[in-house]
């Protein structure tokens, strides 16, 4: 059989080879996700259903990016400690979708079932700027689908909900020039300094459900 | 000094305006509208009206219109995108000898695309409301005045 040279548009998206080739342009992507936000805008009547839309589109691709990356990291283990999933959660899957871990991630002092995933620079509002009359809506919706979606496809079912909130006085994003360059978008990468910082960083509260929490308190025994 | 910022779209009506400094004048923003209008129409008439054609142009080419105009009081720059966008940024004639008004033009460009074209809730053609945008140029207006 004879090789015949792939045509460009045949070849895969991602899959094995150089880190280039499994990585989409931040253009490319913001494109799409703006047409996508612009498609559900049309399509609901109110700032919570947009939102909510936003977040199941995002639940599918979290589903499935977690059979991709166990596949891909030929790690077959399945995680059963909470703790353990929200570090897969915001390290590796946060790696593999967004080419760079998140942040930090908090528990909540007040509530001891929620837990906090905070992304200084998240993927999707990069260009964003919500309106003043659209409110609280954070751009992120669909970051935190995907995060609902690892989380439920790993059994810790749990409610996820991004949430814009203002940076406060001296709390700088450090990692500025390195999220630029592994998110691979060649405009953004050298022009990107054109752009304002930003102001506000995403918080991904995940609010676990009663039988997760006591299932992991079991374990603890 | 820079004067001031307008962007019109491609069937004339204006989408942007700003001053960029104090010493812009203080007109309302329907004088910006009708100012808008009216540059728009100047260019097409001017591309009508250029005797010679730059090779490779056809009739509504985007290099035949107005690209400058220069005044006692004042200079103006205007940069037409290939889908008849139209950046024109006013100044006072001194300011061309330290910058490069096209080359802000362009930058202002490019942050277009990145914060409006890029941003879900811009809707094509109508007004820009960007907060990051107008920030943008902010910085980019302010990089410029320290350069001088």
């Amino acid at each position: 059989m004879s090789r015949t040279p792939v045509n460009i548009l045949d070849r895969p998206l991602g899959g094995r080879g150089s880190r280039a080739e499994t990585q989409v342009s931040l253009s490319a992507f913001s494109y799409l996700y703006s047409e996508l936000v612009q498609y559900h805008q049309n399509r609901v009547d109110s700032i919570s259903e947009l939102e909510r839309r936003l977040e199941s589109s995002g639940y599918d691709v979290g589903l499935k990016i977690l059979e991709l990356i166990t596949y891909r990291n030929r790690e077959y283990k399945r995680e059963i400690r909470l703790m353990n999933i929200l570090h897969f959660v915001s390290t590796q899957v946060w790696k593999a979708v967004f080419g760079k871990p998140a942040d930090s991630l908090e528990r909540s002092v007040e509530n001891t079932d929620e837990f906090m995933i905070i992304d200084y620079e998240p993927l999707t509002s990069t260009f964003c700027s919500v309106p003043a009359d659209f409110g609280q809506l954070s751009a992120d919706g669909y970051m935190s689908g995907i995060v609902a979606g690892v989380l439920d496809g790993a059994g810790f079912s749990a409610r996820v909900t991004a949430h814009s909130v203002a940076l406060e006085e001296g709390e700088a994003n450090n990692n500025n020039t390195n999220t630029s360059s592994s998110s691979g978008g060649a405009q953004s990468g050298n022009n990107g300094s054109l752009l304002p910082p930003r102001k506000e960083k995403a918080v991904f509260l995940v609010k676990f459900s009663p039988e997760v929490l006591e299932r992991d308190a079991a374990m603890d025994r | 000094m820079f004067l001031h910022l307008f962007i019109v779209n491609k069937s004339g009506g204006l989408i942007h305006h700003r001053s960029l400094s104090s010493k812009a004048p203080k007109l309302g923003t329907n004088e910006w509208l009708r100012i808008g209008s009216t540059f728009h129409s100047l260019y097409a008439i001017a591309n009508e009206a250029s005797p010679v054609k730059l090779p490779g142009n056809k009739k509504n080419g985007a290099d035949d219109g107005i690209e400058e105009i220069q005044a006692d009081g004042m200079t103006l720059n205007c940069f037409q995108t290939r889908t008849g966008l139209k950046f024109v940024i006013t100044a006072e004639p001194n300011t061309t000898a330290a910058v490069d008004l096209g080359q802000i033009l362009r930058e202002i460009y490019m942050l277009y695309t990145d914060c409006c074209l890029k941003d879900p809730f811009y809707e094509l053609e109508m007004p820009i409301r960007c907060e990051l945008f107008t920030q943008g140029v902010e910085n980019l207006i302010q990089k410029y005045s320290r350069i001088r």
